[in-house]
């Protein structure tokens, strides 16, 4: 069916302001919407500029905002869509390089802060692997499989309001470390976001757990982070001595 | 003039292994054309080998086994002693990569799990359920954050300096900014990737062009085995997303529209698991013989297995699965066709990831050690690119400390950079001409129909003569639009040049090679030709095509043997 795509463009400093270009396409049965912008740029306009790589939902290029909701390109179906008319912009809570692509300055910052990588035990034995009963990976699995590609944070209503919050993918990713039975944490990386814009900045809408593509649940690791917190504030009443 | 001391080329895992191994009193750079997390190791599924001997039935297994299994399923073209040292750093590798924080399933008992794989004597897959290559790239780029790596992203290496027969340094173009920049080093890195998307039907990313292959190429590095392209069996129908092996390591069938299980025709001890060029060429056969399903593709079937172990061990696939067909392999069999997967070809190195020339090094899919001859097993990619990716690190270390390089030669890579400058504002200034999208679509088809799994003299020849028609073509390629920054045409563009030449290799060397051997099937030459073929094919790049020559392969331990599964 001949579709109408309104595709936002913006090239700054060239372009004054973001404004809208109108393709007629018709899709191929079973397109998802990155295989439609592919088929656009090829055939009508290859100075679209837009992020992909996968194409299989695991790599995280291709969050956007069709018909006003944040998804992945590759895993939305065209025909589930159910509109003659399809509004593709950029994800939101960021700015705009070009086109649909936007600037994830901030989320990789906040990434970086939270120290995401495993800060290991230290009876550690580096000649051999670990022992752990898979029960208690059950719920690092969750979380291992977040893409990055910043659904959650462009979704945030508190990212939006205030660019210091870190957002649910940092923070979730942070948990996914302190309840692994190889890392040491919680203290003191736990208490780097034991603040207004860490943990206690989320407003507890779960907009980050709607939009999630891979089913995260970012705020269930909001939540678990918080609890500990908690739990630990009740344990050290006076405050930790370091 | 933008100077590091090394510069990795690549966000994969082999360029993430290698940016932690080399010396970190150098200055390191990594550059990638995307975001290392966005690179296409994060879409491996199935695991990764290690004759670890964690799994009930494999508790005989040891790296000599794995070895000898990569070696045979290699149609005996691999060098032995490549293929042991990979083996052999497999298993503290895996321990490595578990202190890490890789977040590997586990068996009872708390050790890490392991699943049977094609043309493996052993269950020694180690895996993190379906989505292996994810939790292995992010857990190395998490050890890249912590030690404070230098990552520039989405920027795209376009040429590579070579002078007096040493790597000086490349160009690159900054798609942030539009600009194209000079870099120097003392010694460069290539983890790159293959080349899929050379094809029409491939499991691999948009982005696999395998532009750093032919980079190195035409900056005089020969290139080895192109001819070997790996199909893998499962890929979904029509979309060509990976299925994994280890859908058939956890038990599934392959069914045709007969309801046979068609494996015992082709290979009746292995079955399903057989190696991949195997299995591959039964299901094409049975469609060509009308057993298929629309006469396109046939069955995986996976409802034996039952819910709770599809949805523990292989969640992955049965979301692949629902989000593009609406079925889940729980009550529906998997429609699946082969589809292009791998390279075994690549950028000619030696076990110490070291190139002909002096300060150029490659790892993982991009390079050919050679660890998988004329097939790869499955499970042995993740390793390769992760072995041989420290071993560039080192290597590439190495040679800077021991004053291996001889002094930069930024007046060269600046002239390299205005050249390209020019080319690009030479593009840009065409108002006409053809579309990339439509020269790249072509070879695609091209590629696919005259270098497919099932190959004759004569579809080759036609394959090179239908090259030389788009080269033509090329000749007068133009953009469209005015951008400079994120020009994604451009990019194609840069890539295609090098897509041409890769796409010349692996015919020509097809051609040549007048056997049958591992994933390259010759239907005019059935039978493997160990007196004449037991070679490496390497091509050199002249202004009059690829120069080939061969090279004994190293076949120090075990002799050819009939590969019978």
């Amino acid at each position: 069916m001949s579709t109408t795509f309104k595709i936002l463009r913006y090239d700054p400093p060239k372009d004054a302001r973001p404004h809208f270009q109108e393709y007629i396409h018709t899709p191929r049965p079973g397109d998802t919407v990155l295989e439609v912008l592919k088929e656009i740029r090829d055939e009508q306009d290859p100075s679209i500029s837009f992020r992909y790589s996968c194409r299989e939902a695991v790599c995280g290029s291709c969050a956007m905002t069709v018909n006003g909701t944040i998804c992945l390109a590759c895993k939305t179906q065209f025909e589930a869509l159910k509109s003659d008319v399809v509004v593709i912009e950029p994800l939101p809570n960021m700015e705009i390089i070009k086109d649909l692509i936007v600037d994830f300055k901030p989320f990789w910052e906040a990434y970086k802060f939270i120290q995401p990588y495993l800060q290991p035990k230290s009876e550690a034995i580096p000649e051999k692997g670990h022992c752990i009963d898979e029960k208690d990976m059950t719920e690092v699995f969750q979380f291992i499989t977040c893409i990055l590609c910043g659904s959650c944070y462009a979704a945030c209503p508190v990212a939006t309001r205030d660019g210091r919050y870190i957002g649910p993918a940092a923070l979730a990713k942070l948990y996914r470390f302190a309840i692994d039975p190889r890392d040491k944490r919680p203290w003191p990386a736990l208490a780097r976001v034991d603040t207004p814009n860490g943990v206690w900045g989320c407003d507890t809408v779960f907009r980050c757990n709607d939009v999630c593509p891979k089913d995260v649940r970012p705020a269930d690791g909001i939540e678990g982070l918080r609890r500990r917190m908690v739990v630990d504030r009740i344990k050290h009443p006076f405050g930790r001595t370091k | 003039m933008v100077s590091h001391d090394i510069l990795i080329v690549g966000g994969g895992l082999a360029g993430l292994a290698a940016a932690l191994t080399s010396d970190p009193k150098l200055d390191i750079a990594v550059l990638s054309k995307v975001h290392p997390v966005r690179s296409h190791s994060v879409a491996a599924q199935g695991g990764i080998n290690a004759a670890l001997a964690n799994n009930p039935n494999g508790k005989d297994d040891t790296w000599e086994k794995h070895a000898f299994d990569t070696i045979k399923g290699s149609d005996y073209l691999a060098d032995q002693d490549a293929a042991e040292l990979m083996c052999q750093l497999a298993i503290p590798t895996m321990y490595e990569l578990d202190h890490m924080g890789v977040p590997f399933s586990r068996f009872p008992g708390g050790v890490i799990a392991q699943r049977p794989f094609g043309g493996a004597g052993y269950p020694r897959t180690c895996y993190a359920q379906d989505r292996t290559g994810q939790v292995l790239l992010h857990t190395l780029y998490e050890q890249c954050v912590k030690k404070g790596v230098k990552v520039y992203e989405e920027i795209l290496v376009t040429n590579l300096v070579v002078r007096d027969g040493r790597c000086v340094g490349l160009v690159a173009y900054d798609m942030g900014s539009g600009e194209i920049i000079p870099f120097s080093a003392k010694a460069v890195i290539f983890g790159t990737g293959g080349y899929g998307r050379i094809y029409k039907l491939s499991t691999n990313a948009y982005i696999n062009f395998g532009s750093g292959i032919g980079m190195a190429y035409r900056a005089g590095i020969p290139i080895k085995d192109l001819e070997f392209v790996q199909f893998h069996p499962t890929a979904l129908y029509n979309k060509n997303i990976l299925i994994t092996e280890g859908a058939r390591g956890e038990g599934g069938y392959l069914v045709n529209n007969k309801g046979k299980r068609f494996m015992e025709d082709y290979a009746a001890t292995a079955m399903e698991l057989a190696p991949r060029d195997i299995v591959a060429r039964a299901i094409t056969t049975e469609i060509l013989k009308g057993n298929g399903f629309e006469n396109a593709y046939v069955h995986l079937d996976l409802r034996h297995l039952g819910r709770e172990k599809i949805e523990s061990r292989l969640p992955g696939i049965q979301e692949i699965c629902i989000q593009s067909y609406g079925i889940d392999p729980v009550d529906t069999p998997i429609p699946i066709q082969p589809a292009q997967h791998y390279s075994m070809g690549g950028i000619d190195v030696d076990k110490d990831c070291a190139s002909p020339v002096k300060g150029f090094y490659a790892a993982g899919e991009c390079a050919c050690v050679s660890v998988h001859g004329a097939n790869r097993l499955g499970g042995n990619s993740l390793l390769d690119a992760i072995v041989f990716g420290k071993i560039a690190g080192v290597s590439a270390s190495k040679f800077i400390n021991q004053g291996g390089f001889a002094g930069p030669k930024d007046a060269e890579i600046t002239a390299e950079a205005a050249k390209l400058t020019d080319q690009f504002e030479t593009i840009r200034k065409r108002d006409k001409g053809h579309n990339v999208y439509q020269l790249l679509n072509e070879l695609k088809i091209l590629m696919s129909e005259k270098a497919g799994i099932f190959r004759d003299g004569k579809q080759l020849q036609e394959g090179l003569d239908g090259l030389a028609g788009l080269h033509e073509a090329y000749k007068d390629a133009y953009i469209y639009g005015s951008c400079t920054r994120f020009c994604q045409e451009f990019i194609t563009l840069v890539e295609f040049t090098y897509m041409m030449d890769l796409a010349e290799t692996i015919l020509l060397g097809a051609l040549k090679r007048t056997e049958t051997r591992g994933s390259h099937f010759r239907t005019d030459f059935p039978k493997r030709d160990d007196a004449n073929w037991l070679k490496h094919t390497l091509a050199a790049y002249t202004d009059k095509g690829p120069a080939l020559s061969y090279r004994t392969v190293n076949v120090d331990k075990y002799k050819p043997q009939e590969r019978k599964y």
